[in-house]
Parts: C-alpha cells; sequence; structure tokens
C-alpha cells in the first residue's frame, strides 16, 4: 500500500513536469520561427489562432495523421525504436532540473553528471535512425553528427568542470546556491560564450546544423522518417535545446536566484526566473539560426578540437590557479 | 526493501540477457546495441547500490564514448557481411583452442572471485568499524584518489597519452600531392587579392592568365 502511495504521488509529480515540457517545447518552435521571420523580415506563422500560437498543434495534428512509410530495406525495430529513444532522452532529463530549491523531481548528488550522460547518449537516436534507415544520406547524416556531438561533448564537459571547482559539488541545486553572491557569467564569461557555441553545436542547432545540411544531405539522418516518427525527432530536438538552455542558465545565470534581492525583483516566483532565463537564452539560440550561416565541416571540427577545447583546459588551470592562491576553494 | 529487491533483480535480468545477446545475435551491430543495453543496466545496477558515481562515470565513458567508437567501427568496417568468414570452421582453423584457453582462464577468475565472496561479511564488518564519515562518495573517491593513490592515478593517466599518441603515429601518414585547405590563408585572403578590376577596350577583350 505504501509502494503504491509513493508511485501515484511521483507519477503525479512526473506528469505536472513533462506536460508543461511539452507544450512548451510545442510553443518554443512557434517562438523559434517567429524570430526567425522576424529577423528576415517576414511574418512568420501568423495564421492559426491569436498570433499563430496554434501553429504547432495544427502541424502536430498533421503529423499524426500522416501515414508512417517503413523503408522496406530497413532495419525496422531499430529504425522504430531511433526517434522513440530521441525523444525519451529529451524527456528524461529534465527529471533533475531544480525549478526552485523545494521543486524537483529528483534532487541527485550527482545531478550535473546525470545531465552530462542523457545527453552524451543523444548520440545514438541519431546513429541508430542514420544506420536504420538503410540509405546513403541517412548514414553520412548520422556518422557527421555523431562526430559533431561527441567533439563538442568534450569542450561541454571541460567547461562544467570549471564550474564545479567554485562550487564544490555535483548537486545542480548547490551549482545553484553557490551563485548567491555572484552569477558565474560574471567571473566566467569567457567559458560561458564558450558553452553557448558548444551547446549550439551539441544540438545540431544552425550553425552547426550540418547533420541535415538540406544542400548536401537532403536531410541527414531524417530522411527516411515520416509522419509522427519525424515529429518525434523533431521534439525530441527542440527539448534538447530547452535543456541546453536550462543547463546553461542553471550553470551561468544563477537558475531560480532574482538577479537582485529587492523588490520588484522578489515579487516574481523563483520558477518563473528560471523559465525567463532559459527563453532569454533560447531567444538568442533563435537569432543566431537566423544570423549566421552555416559553419564548412572542418571548420567545425577545427573549431571544437583546436579553439575550445584548448582555451577551456587553460581556462581550468587558471580557475584552479585561482582559486588555490586566494585559498577561496570550496570545502566540504 | 521489496521494490529495491525488485529494481535488481529487472536490471540484473536485462544485464544478462543482453550480455548473452551480444554473443548470440548474427548481426554485429545488433551486438553492439545489446551491449550498449548491458552498459546501461549495469550502471543502474551501480546506483542501485548507492554507487552514484561510478554508475554515471560507466555511462559517460563507456556508453558515451567507447561505444559509440565502437558503432562506428562495427558500421563503417562492415563486419557483418565478413563474420562468417573469418569464424567458420575450417580444418586448419587455430581459434578454438585459443579460445578454450582465455575461457578457462577466465572461469578460474571466476572462481576466485566467487570464492572471495565467502569472506564478504568480514569485510562489511572491517568496513563499519572504519567510522567514515557520511559524505557522498563521490568525495568519498576524490579524498582517496588524490591523495593516496596520486602516483597511479597520474601514472593511468600517462599510460592512456601514450596509448593515444601511438595509435596516432601508426595512422599518422603524409601523402604527396594531397591538397589541403590552410585555415589561415582563407581568412587572412583580402579582396584586392582576388578581384581586379580591368577596363576593357571595345572589340580588343582582355587576356587573362589563370
Amino acid at each position: 500500500m505504501e509502494y503504491l502511495q509513493i508511485f501515484f504521488s511521483e507519477t503525479y509529480k512526473i506528469v505536472f513536469l513533462l506536460i508543461p515540457v511539452l507544450v512548451s517545447v510545442a510553443m518554443i518552435v512557434w517562438l523559434d520561427r517567429r524570430i526567425w521571420a522576424f529577423v528576415q523580415k517576414r511574418k512568420g506563422p501568423n495564421v492559426v489562432g491569436p498570433f499563430g500560437l496554434f501553429q504547432s498543434l495544427a502541424d502536430a495534428m498533421k503529423y499524426i495523421f500522416k501515414e508512417i512509410i517503413i523503408p522496406a530495406s530497413s532495419n525496422k525495430i531499430i529504425f522504430i525504436l531511433a526517434p522513440v529513444v530521441t525523444m525519451t532522452l529529451a524527456l528524461v532529463a529534465w527529471a533533475v532540473i531544480p525549478f526552485s530549491e523545494s521543486y524537483v523531481l529528483a534532487d541527485i548528488n550527482v545531478g550535473i553528471l546525470y545531465l552530462f550522460a542523457i545527453s552524451s547518449l543523444g548520440v545514438y537516436g541519431i546513429i541508430m535512425g542514420g544506420w536504420a534507415s538503410n540509405s546513403k544520406y541517412p548514414f553520412l547524416g548520422s556518422i557527421r553528427s555523431a562526430a559533431q556531438m561527441v567533439s563538442y561533448e568534450v569542450s561541454i564537459g571541460v567547461i562544467i568542470i570549471n564550474v564545479l571547482l567554485c562550487v564544490g559539488s555535483l548537486n545542480l541545486g548547490d551549482i545553484v546556491l553557490a551563485q548567491k553572491n555572484i552569477w558565474f557569467i560574471i567571473p566566467l564569461f569567457p567559458m560561458f560564450v564558450i558553452f553557448f557555441i558548444s551547446a549550439l553545436a551539441e544540438t545540431n542547432r544552425p550553425p552547426f546544423d550540418l547533420p541535415e545540411a538540406e544542400a548536401e544531405l537532403v536531410s541527414g539522418y531524417q530522411t527516411e522518417y515520416s509522419g509522427m516518427m519525424y515529429a518525434m525527432f523533431w521534439l525530441g530536438e527542440y527539448a534538447n535545446i530547452l535543456l541546453m538552455c536550462a543547463l546553461g542558465s542553471i550553470l551561468f545565470l544563477g537558475g531560480w536566484l532574482s538577479p537582485l534581492d529587492i523588490y520588484p525583483f522578489i515579487l516574481i516566483p523563483e520558477p518563473l526566473w528560471l523559465i525567463i532565463k532559459i527563453l532569454l537564452l533560447f531567444v538568442l539560440f533563435a537569432l543566431v539560426k537566423a544570423i549566421v550561416p552555416r559553419y564548412r565541416y572542418d571548420q567545425l571540427m577545427r573549431l571544437g578540437w583546436k579553439v575550445f577545447l584548448p582555451i577551456s583546459l587553460i581556462w581550468v588551470v587558471l580557475t584552479s590557479g585561482y582559486l588555490m592562491y586566494f585559498d577561496l576553494l570550496p570545502r566540504s | 526493501m521489496t521494490a529495491h529487491a525488485l529494481f535488481f533483480y529487472v536490471f540484473s535480468f536485462i544485464a544478462i540477457i543482453s550480455a548473452i545477446m551480444v554473443t548470440a545475435s548474427k548481426n554485429t551491430v545488433h551486438s553492439v546495441f545489446f551491449l550498449i543495453l548491458d552498459f546501461i543496466s549495469i550502471s543502474c545496477l551501480f546506483i542501485l547500490i548507492g554507487a552514484e558515481f561510478l554508475g554515471m562515470i560507466m555511462l559517460i565513458v563507456y556508453v558515451g564514448a567507447v561505444a559509440v567508437l565502437f558503432l562506428f567501427v562495427v558500421m563503417m568496417l562492415n563486419v557483418a557481411q565478413q563474420k562468417n568468414k573469418w569464424f567458420a570452421a575450417t580444418s586448419g582453423s587455430k581459434h578454438i583452442p585459443v579460445g578454450m584457453i582465455v575461457s578457462l582462464i577466465i572461469f578460474f577468475e571466476l572462481i576466485i572471485v566467487i570464492g572471495g565472496w565467502k569472506f564478504k561479511p568480514d569485510l562489511i564488518n572491517n568496513i563499519s568499524n572504519l567510522n567514515i564519515p557520511t559524505t557522498t562518495n563521490t568525495h568519498m573517491i576524490g579524498n582517496v584518489l588524490y591523495t593516496d593513490y596520486i602516483h597511479l592515478f597520474q601514472l593511468s593517466g600517462m599510460i592512456l597519452l601514450v596509448a593515444m599518441i601511438g595509435a596516432i603515429v601508426l595512422t599518422f601518414r603524409q601523402r604527396e600531392g594531397l591538397k589541403r585547405q590552410s585555415y589561415i590563408k582563407q581568412i587572412s585572403r583580402e579582396k584586392k587579392d582576388g578581384v581586379e578590376l580591368v577596363t576593357v577596350k571595345s572589340r580588343e577583350g582582355i587576356k587573362i592568365d589563370v
């Protein structure tokens, strides 16, 4: 009986986390397209509902009622599993995101490692999709994408080490509370820039959207997918983007903390601050998509391995040296 | 406790089944996917006994990096077609005795490990007598790894570095007549190097040197 109660209360919490995430993913797609259009002086989706807000719902309806075509020569089980893996991993990671000191689904000790592990598992959805399609373009796209994600994970890992040096704990709540005096974006600003660019590459966003570079690879690993399975890839991708924004705002922008502890700011509830920060980062993501042209593949690899990795490694040495010299290392 | 035991049996069942499927499945890529499933369920088992740091590191290192490389190699080499050729038992094949020796060694090692379980209750008693402070196991590992075992830790890092450099040296070769893109050259190119404005005389044209 006791287990049943735990089971139901946890399910309740999970549902109330997942539904807002899914709805906000749909809204974020609309926002992305609107911003993209705004920069290019177009109107964007503005027909369905007020300001076109229901455009994503209309798209979802279309995807649901489309026929799912599974290529005859594909490896069927893995072909179906690939979008499921992408979607699941993108949603599972939200379990550890703290919306305030008490609003967190799983307050685990190794929260940041969990997020890192989940984002490194994200490669599998793409590789599985590309390989199981049994076709040239998806395979090339998936190999490109896997190489890209593995390379940029290295620099994200080193950047996370930078932050952890200043915090002294792997718990996401502790990371936010350590920024009570000053957000890490100020002392670690170069790391924030590199994190932002690496996050763009990690989520296959433009200017690093080489896996689906439509001029060369039709649509990369998604070429053979249709209907709801394509939509699941797409939703998983946007959920991942939101997750990266959340990670960035927790690591550098002080998570749920308000910028100043004074009157008008403390009226806004803590979870809302995190959401505002996530949206702010997402607007930056969308602006980059509209402004910057696509990178060439060798430039992308060069940027990851020869520029970002050395800079972030040197920054680790600098940070630890500084903390050591002034005896600021966090004690536990 | 019941829920704990239930989770333990579910994960260990998945781990054992997928470990068997790694060797049993015909398609090599499927084997790698089963290997990944095995890694994931074993890291779940680690988390279940409270070793959350080890479990996460297992996910990041083995699943996130090593298994991706496995998958790459298997997909690129197309081992599936050659597998039957390699492993078909012919009269002159020597791999069966070698395999027998290796499996015998592993078998005896396993017996030794299982023998160690006899002393497990004593071990647990000794550990609980040590008065270990109740911090997270990440702290505990760090406390031991960077103080008592720092030399071994550094040594293992050096071994990995040597292996990496060795792999690069083995595969790196400079070929003649290879066209490379120089990044510095490309971005330091200016308009006056690439474009020239010429006034063309009518009916004469212009000679372009290419």
